[in-house]
C-alpha cells in the first residue's frame, strides 16, 4: 500500500514538472477573468470557474463551479487540483487565497481598477501566467486601438448627460453607484457625467437626493430591473419621479459583466453606452474581434 | 447547598449521567474525525490518521489536514462548546426555555465591535499602528460583547440586585442600541466593507485558523471550567428565585457569574467566527429532552453536542456545494428554525 501512495506521489510529481511551463488546469473566480482565458483561447483548460462567470455562458454555465467569488472556500478550490487560480480583484476573502497558496497553489491575484490600463493590465498578467503573451497582447492591442476610436467619437459628441447608475440590492429603496465604483468609471468613459459623484461607493437613495441630482438617465443592469419587475415599474418609483431621466423614460438596462466587467470586451462596451449616452452624435461600429463575437 | 439539593434529586437520574455524557462524547469523538476525514479534497481514512500521527504522506494532504481541517475541527469543538454551556446556562438562569446568548447583548455587543472595526478600521491605522493587525476585529468584537453584557448587567442592578426581567429588558435596549449604531456603520460604510459585513453575521469557521482557535481557546476553556461548577446552583434556580435563596445559593452572585462566563465563552466564539445562530438555543432542549432538567447532565451534555452539532454542520457546510462552500450560520439556521417553531408549537399545544 505504502509502495502504491509513494509511486503515486512520484507520477504527481512528474507531471507536476511537465505541466510547470503552461498551466493544464486553469481555475479562474471573476467574470472578467473568466472571459479573458476564452479570449486567450485556454478555455478548454479550465477546471471551474465561479458564479460570476457568465461569458460565453454556453461554455462556463457546464463548468464545476467553485460559488460565489467573495466567499470562496480553500479546500474546495484545492480539491480541484489546478495549476493555477486567476483570481479575478474581487476574489476573495484575502484568508481563504491565503491558505490556497500556502497550500501549494499558484494564485494570480488581478489588480482592481476601472479604466482602460488596468484592463490591459489585467489581460496581460493573465496572458503571462497562461503562457499565452502573444494572444495577450492581440487582445489588449486591440482593446487599446478600440478605446482611442471610441473615445475620440466622444469627445466629438457635444452632450454631456448627468446620470444616475442605480442598484437594486434586496427591497427597499435602490442604491446609487458613486465615486469609486465600476458604474462610476464606466459612465464618465462613456462621456457622461455621474449624477452621484459627490457620494463615495454605494448608497440608499433618497427622494430629494434623486431631484438634486437632476438625472437625464438611469442605468441599471438586467437584474436589477427584473427584480423590481419592469423599465415601467423603476420608472414608477417614487424615489425617482420628479427627475428628467423619469419625464422623458430614458432608462438604459446594461448586462453587468459586458458593460461593468472592464474585461477584454471593455470598449465595445463603452461604446454602447455612448451610444444611448449621445442620441445626437452618429458614432461608427467597432470591428469585431473573435472574443468580442459570442455576445 | 449541595446535600440538600442532591437529596431532592431522583436517583434514576444519577445512573443516566455517565451513560449520557458517555455517549455524547463519543458522539464528539466521531464528529471529530467525520470532519477531519472529509471535504471537498477526497483523502482516504488512512492518510488522514497517518497525517495526525506525523507520517508524512502527500505534502498538499498534510497542508489541508494540518493547515484546513484540524484548527477548524478545534475552533468547531471550542465554540459549539462555548455556545451549547452559555445558552444552558443562561437559560438555566433565566428560567426561560427560550434564553440566548442574544438576549443579554452579548452578539449585540460583538457585533457592534466588529463592524466598527471593519467599517473604521481603516481610520485608526492612521493613529495607530497596531490597527493594521488581523486580530483587532476579534478583539474589539469580544471587547463589545463583554461591554454590552457588562452594561445590562448594571443597568438591571437595583439596590444590589438584578431581577431577572429588569435584566432581560435591559439586554432588549441594549441590543437595540447596538443595532441603531450599527445601522449608522453600515450606512457609512462602502460596498466592500458592506459584504464583508454581511458575511461575518453569517458566521465561518473557515477564516480563523489555528490563531482564531488559540484567541478562543483559553476564554472558552476558562468559562466552561467555571460554569460547570455552578450546575448544583443551577439546579436549584429551577424551584425559583426565592427558593435558591433559601437553599444557601447566593442568586446574585450566580447571576453575575453565569453572564460574565457566558460573556467571555459567547464573545470569544463570536469574535472568531462571526455570529452562528441557533446553536445556543437548540442543544440545551436536545439535551433535556434525552436526559431531563439536571444540570449536572445540561450542563456538560450541551458543551459536547453544542461541539458536536457544529461540528456536523460545518462538515455539511464544506460538502453539500463542493467546491463551493455554505457559510456555517445557515446551516446552523436551517435545522435550528425549524426546530425552535416544533418548541414554539409544542409549549402551545401544553397550554391550551
Amino acid at each position: 500500500m505504502r509502495f502504491i501512495v509513494v509511486a503515486c506521489l512520484g507520477a504527481l510529481t512528474l507531471a507536476g514538472t511537465a505541466f510547470a511551463e503552461a498551466p493544464k488546469r486553469i481555475l479562474s473566480v471573476g467574470g472578467a477573468a473568466t472571459e479573458t482565458v476564452y479570449a486567450l483561447g485556454m478555455g478548454d483548460h479550465l477546471v471551474a470557474v465561479d458564479q460570476t462567470s457568465l461569458y460565453p455562458w454556453e461554455k462556463t454555465h457546464l463548468l464545476p463551479n467553485v460559488g460565489y467569488v467573495r466567499a470562496l472556500a480553500a479546500e474546495g478550490l484545492l480539491s480541484l487540483k489546478a495549476d493555477v487560480l486567476i483570481a479575478g480583484p474581487e476574489a476573495g476573502p484575502p484568508v481563504v487565497l491565503d491558505q490556497v497558496e500556502k497550500a501549494g497553489m499558484h494564485v494570480l491575484r488581478l489588480r482592481e481598477g476601472y479604466n482602460e490600463a488596468r484592463a490591459v493590465e489585467r489581460i496581460t498578467e493573465i496572458g503571462k501566467a497562461l503562457e499565452r503573451e502573444a494572444e495577450a497582447k492581440v487582445i489588449a492591442d486591440a482593446l487599446t486601438a478600440d478605446m482611442a476610436s471610441v473615445e475620440k467619437e466622444i469627445a466629438a459628441a457635444p452632450s454631456r448627460p448627468r446620470v444616475l447608475f442605480l442598484l437594486q440590492a434586496g427591497r427597499g429603496a435602490p442604491m446609487v453607484g458613486g465615486a469609486g465604483t465600476a458604474a462610476d468609471g464606466m459612465i464618465v468613459l462613456a462621456g457622461g457625467v455621474n449624477a452621484a459623484s459627490d457620494i463615495h461607493g454605494y448608497k440608499p437613495l433618497s427622494p430629494e437626493a434623486a431631484i438634486i441630482a437632476k438625472p437625464d438617465i438611469f442605468v441599471m443592469m438586467k437584474q436589477s430591473v427584473d427584480a423590481i419587475g419592469g423599465a415601467d415599474k423603476v420608472l414608477a418609483l417614487t424615489e425617482l419621479a420628479e427627475t428628467p431621466a423619469v419625464r422623458n423614460r430614458k432608462l438604459i438596462v446594461i448586462d453587468g459583466l459586458y458593460t461593468l466587467g472592464f474585461g477584454p470586451r471593455m470598449a465595445h462596451a463603452t461604446r454602447d453606452l455612448a451610444v444611448e449616452f449621445h442620441p445626437e452624435h452618429k458614432f461608427p461600429p467597432l470591428p469585431d474581434h473573435p472574443w468580442t463575437k459570442a455576445q | 447547598m449541595t446535600d440538600i439539593v442532591q437529596t431532592h434529586l431522583p436517583p434514576l437520574r444519577l445512573v443516566r449521567r455517565p451513560v449520557v455524557l458517555g455517549a455524547l462524547a463519543l458522539l464528539l469523538g466521531a464528529s471529530f474525525l467525520l470532519a477531519l476525514a472529509i471535504g471537498a479534497m477526497p483523502i482516504p481514512l488512512r492518510d488522514v490518521i497517518a497525517i495526525l500521527f506525523g507520517y508524512d504522506v502527500d505534502s498538499q494532504f498534510q497542508a489541508i489536514i494540518l493547515g484546513l481541517r484540524l484548527p477548524r475541527a478545534v475552533l468547531a469543538v471550542l465554540v459549539g462548546a462555548g455556545l451549547g454551556l452559555s445558552g444552558a446556562a443562561l437559560q438555566g438562569l433565566f428560567r426561560n426555555p427560550l434564553a440566548d446568548p442574544g438576549l443579554i447583548g452579548i452578539s449585540g455587543g460583538a457585533a457592534l465591535g466588529a463592524v466598527g472595526v471593519i467599517v473604521l478600521g481603516h481610520m485608526l491605522v492612521a493613529i495607530i499602528p497596531f490597527a493594521a493587525d488581523p486580530r483587532l476585529m476579534p478583539l474589539a468584537a469580544f471587547a463589545g460583547g463583554l461591554i454590552a453584557t457588562f452594561a445590562t448587567e448594571r443597568l438591571a442592578h437595583h439596590r444590589g440586585v438584578a431581577a431577572t426581567g429588569t435584566l432581560l429588558l435591559a439586554g432588549i435596549a441594549i441590543n437595540a442600541i447596538a443595532g441603531a449604531v450599527m445601522g449608522i456603520l453600515i450606512f457609512m460604510s462602502d460596498d466592500n466593507q458592506l459584504r464583508e459585513i454581511t458575511f461575518w453575521t453569517m458566521g465561518s469557521l473557515a477564516k480563523g485558523g489555528w490563531s482564531g482557535a488559540l484567541l478562543a481557546g483559553p476564554f472558552v476553556l476558562l468559562a466552561i471550567i467555571v460554569m460547570l461548577r455552578y450546575a448544583q446552583a443551577l439546579n436549584a434556580m429551577l424551584l425559583g428565585e426565592r427558593e435558591a435563596m433559601h437553599l444557601g445559593v447566593s442568586v446574585e452572585h450566580l447571576k453575575r457569574i453565569v453572564m460574565v462566563a457566558s460573556a467571555l465563552a459567547v464573545g470569544a466564539s463570536v469574535a472568531v467566527t462571526g455570529i452562528i445562530a441557533f446553536v445556543g438555543v437548540v442543544v440545551p432542549h436536545l439535551v433535556r429532552m434525552a436526559a431531563g432538567p439536571d444540570h449536572r447532565i445540561v450542563l456538560p451534555g450541551s458543551a459536547l453536542l453544542g461541539a458536536s452539532l457544529l461540528l456536523i454542520a460545518d462538515s455539511l457546510a464544506r460538502i453539500i456545494v463542493v467546491p463551493a462552500e455554505l457559510p456555517i450560520g445557515l446551516v446552523t439556521s436551517l435545522i435550528g428554525s425549524p426546530f425552535f417553531l416544533y418548541l414554539l408549537l409544542r409549549r402551545k399545544a401544553l397550554t391550551t
